[in-house]
């Protein structure tokens, strides 16, 4: 196991560096006039085009360009420097001051995907063919046929504006329950994913020979479900959502945007649009790291679940 | 087997124990404010800066304006008086003395002097400090000598301090609009404890900029989320009636409208485009128009032969409606402009364009197959600023009144647009827009049409034109130079090198816990005015 868990680390590493010049390289191909970018619809002065010209780097271009941009960027990275923005701040305090937030609305967004969810799934996969299953199939099919896009801000303008049950937008600082109708919207999505795989798992395990096995030995019913099916179950539930926690992250952009959360998503957002090359690249280097650590932890959760899975 | 099972099932709690100490840690300053009946919110952008010389957007513009107070500001027919400025005069428009009023100070208690001024302006001036507003100096002698990479000097020959409270302004060239630029954020003092040697800023000054003005930094600029102001007691000017302002950065417009319909937010400088029909009713009496000086145009490549003859830019121009767009996709939220100055202005005439301003699809047909205009016309547009929607009706009326193939084409960024035309690739038409730095007919006529102009991207050149814009900023009298700019502005209605579409206005609403709330000219709401409702 902890050989295991060495070798994924190791290539971890590989993945890291693979991911960022991937990105850096698409960013710089893709950048028109970054600062003019900037500066929007007005005339950038000479003086100031020179000034963040040789402030950025702007002026090594093409191939030899690039890779000396990129290991100058790499360099300061190991240092633990990520860079400045084009704007001038430090990315790493960008970050600092991004990731908490986002960090919180995707675990309500992971928690009630969970916990409606899979406990819903459960439900339905025991009663099978039964109204509730029928209703939570329509509903999951109602959710995941509307994107982010509309639901946000139908959730915003009827729970926010109209009915005044939760504050129309977030902010900065958001308390607990200023994030709640952020996170069940950004959450809803996996929430009716997770109560699909869930179902199909618990009713497929239902019928397995280990159910009927336990059952003939005279075990409760709640007991047969929640250690033996349930178990078994969420494996495939466990792989989806240890993924999802990271589109949650890099997927927040909308949400984000309609509940005015200035987190990743927001500022991912925000770099693209004004080509915030270093931005961008310090940002998905850090989705990056999240999405490895979610799956090695899923990796390593496989093992708790089903003991017949080893890894040498 | 029993520590790895151990092991795993640690990492789950683990995991779910941290996520809710974050969530916890963020409970209890959401609601920071401290008196909700004595401050208000006002929806802005993450500004870019918050150094006055680099300060050129809306929303930094914004907060600074409350942190400090300008030299002269604008009446109600946009004629500069003092504020700041005890006097400002000259007998000869080139040699300007200013006096400051006594009783001024900085935030941190230093008493405002005339070096404050000279001091902030050298360093704007001075190109490797690369200030966005540095260019506003320029008409300032020795303003060239700061320039190129390697500057011959520090300072600009033309500032001179008589003593304390008066200093001397020396430009190169007369400028009759020297005291009506005075009111821009790039001529705001810096207070000696902004630098950390003479001419170097502290890095710290733009977090929590200390200015003259009726409010004080309350804490420092906290990125992306908010700027807290108070009322600056000591301030000898005009009192604000609030105690203080939240500056809330939004990233989404529609994210403030609905903060603002929700009583959340007090002030949404701009309705969002989707919202706007829909606006007057969400919002009753809180939804408010005033004027603004922004103007809408197209603009011609005056360089590609197509449109070289200016018979081909007046037909195109006759057989757009204005006054179907404003309607029907701005819902009367902007003005059909006939002009090239904006209405807000001092010299401002009427229907300048003439007949080729007026809608009419027989005589634009006749006269575009006289001039023998391209069968094909493209309009470009920036993608990311909602200009799809007139692009593209615009583009419709000219097909159906001249009976050529039009469309609309966008590029993703008004950037984009602007190196294309920069290196003369057929873009066809393309839009434009403007916005006034202070209420002077010089600031739409010199940029945007002289031979020179920072902002002709059209390649449009006429010695004529340029002549009478030079006389008009060296006259002596403001009258004598609104005559030579109106004489400049009935060549551009001749030549026609843009198409005047639309004047903007500021389309605001407020929550129902502000009234007097009124936005100048620059969309800034008055921060002086605005006051909270009992």
């Amino acid at each position: 196991m902890f050989r295991y868990i060495l070798r994924r680390l190791l290539q971890m590493v590989l993945a890291f560096f693979g991911t960022t010049l991937i990105v850096y390289a698409l960013m710089f191909a893709g950048q028109g006039d970054p600062i003019q970018a900037l500066a929007g619809e007005r005339p950038v002065t000479a003086a100031q085009r020179a000034y963040l010209t040789e402030k950025y780097h702007l002026d090594a271009t093409g191939v030899g360009g690039f890779f000396y941009r990129y290991f100058d960027y790499v360099k300061s990275l190991l240092q633990g420097d990520l860079g400045q923005s084009l704007t001038g701040r430090q990315i790493g305090d960008i970050l600092q001051a991004a990731w908490p937030v986002t960090v919180k609305l995707a675990l309500i967004a992971l928690a009630v995907a969970i916990i409606f969810g899979v406990t819903a799934g459960v439900i339905a996969g025991i009663r099978r063919a039964s109204i509730f299953d029928n209703s939570t199939l329509v509903l999951t099919l109602l959710v995941l046929g509307i994107p982010t896009i509309v639901l946000a801000p139908l959730a915003q303008y009827f729970l926010g504006v109209k009915w005044q049950l939760f504050p129309p937008t977030a902010g900065a600082e958001p308390t607990f329950y200023a994030l709640l109708l952020p996170g069940i919207v950004l959450g809803s999505l996996s929430l009716a994913t997770a109560l699909r795989l869930t179902r199909t798992s618990v009713a497929e395990n239902l019928r397995a020979d280990y159910v009927r096995t336990a059952r003939s030995k005279g075990l409760v019913k709640r007991r047969i479900v929640s250690v033996h099916v349930l178990r078994n179950s969420l494996i495939p539930v466990v792989t989806f959502l240890g993924v999802e926690l990271g589109n949650l992250m890099s997927g927040a952009i909308i949400t984000e945007g309609v509940f005015n959360i200035p987190g990743v998503g927001f500022n991912l957002f925000r770099g693209i649009r004004t080509e915030d090359g270093p931005l961008v690249v310090g940002i998905v280097s850090v989705l990056v790291v999240v999405y490895l650590v979610s799956n090695l932890v899923v990796d390593v959760l496989y093992a708790v679940l089903d003991p017949r899975i080893r890894y040498e | 087997m029993r520590v790895r099972r151990l092991a795993a099932w640690t990492a789950l709690p683990l995991a779910v124990t941290l996520g809710l100490a974050a969530c916890g840690s963020g409970g209890g300053s959401g609601s920071g404010s401290s008196d909700p009946n004595a401050a208000v919110s006002i929806q802005i952008s993450e500004p870019q800066h918050l150094v006055p010389s680099n300060t050129t957007e809306v929303s930094g513009s914004q907060v600074l304006a409350g942190l400090f107070s300008p030299l002269v500001d604008y009446d109600a027919q946009n004629k500069p008086y003092e504020v700041a400025a005890q006097s400002v005069t000259s007998s000869d428009n080139k040699v300007w003395t200013i006096k400051l009023k006594d009783g001024f100070t900085f935030h941190n208690g230093e008493k405002v002097t005339s070096e404050d001024y000279i001091n902030a302006w050298n360093y704007g001036a001075y190109a490797p400090n690369g200030q966005g507003g540095s260019y506003f100096f320029e008409k300032i002698a020795g303003y060239q000598d700061l320039q190129g990479e390697k500057p011959k000097a520090k300072t600009m020959s033309g500032l001179k301090k008589v003593d304390d409270l008066t200093f001397t302004v020396t430009l190169s060239e007369p400028y009759i609009d020297f005291k009506t630029m005075l009111g821009y954020t790039s001529f705001y003092p810096l207070p000696e404890a902004a630098f950390s040697a003479p001419g170097v800023l502290k890095d710290s000054y733009e977090q929590a900029p200390i200015g003259q003005g009726p409010f004080k930094m309350k804490g420092t600029w906290q990125h992306d989320a908010k700027i807290d102001v108070e009322r600056y007691d000591a301030y000898p000017g005009e009192k604000p009636k609030v105690k203080g302002v939240e500056f809330r950065v939004y990233q989404q417009l529609a994210a403030a409208y609905a903060d603002v319909q929700g009583d959340n937010l007090d002030v949404l400088g701009t309705i969002p485009t989707e919202n706007l029909s829909t606006a007057p009713t969400d919002l009753g009496d809180r939804y408010q128009t005033s004027p603004m000086s922004s103007f809408q145009f197209l603009a011609f490549p005056t360089f590609d032969k197509n449109f070289s003859n200016p018979d081909v830019r007046k037909a195109i121009s006759m057989a757009i409606d204005r006054d179907e767009i404003t309607k029907s996709i701005f819902k009367g939220s902007q003005k059909p402009a006939r002009s090239f100055v904006s209405p807000v202005l001092p010299g401002y005439r009427d229907n300048t364009t003439g007949a080729a301003g007026e809608f009419n699809p027989t005589e634009a047909k006749k006269l575009y197959q006289a001039a023998g205009g391209p069968s094909k016309i493209v309009i470009s547009y920036n993608g990311d600023g909602g200009h799809k929607d007139w692009v593209d009706a615009t583009a419709n009326q000219l097909k159906a009144n001249l009976g050529v193939d039009v469309v609309g084409s966008a590029e993703p960024k008004f950037a984009d647009l602007l190196t294309k035309v920069e290196k003369k690739q057929p873009v066809g038409l393309f839009r434009m827009g403007w916005v006034m730095d202070y209420p002077s007919m010089e600031d739409y006529l010199g940029p945007l049409y002289s031979t020179n102009g920072s902002s002709n991207y059209y390649g449009y050149s006429n010695p004529e034109f340029d002549k009478l814009v030079k006389e008009g900023s060296a006259a002596k009298t403001q009258d004598e130079a609104i005559a030579k700019y109106q004489q400049a502005e009935d060549i551009l209605a001749k030549d026609m090198p843009v198409i005047p579409l639309r004047f903007g206005e500021n389309v605001f609403g407020h929550s129902s816990k502000v009234k007097n709330v009124e936005m100048d000219l620059f969309q800034r709401v008055n921060l002086v005015k605005i006051e909270t409702a009992s």
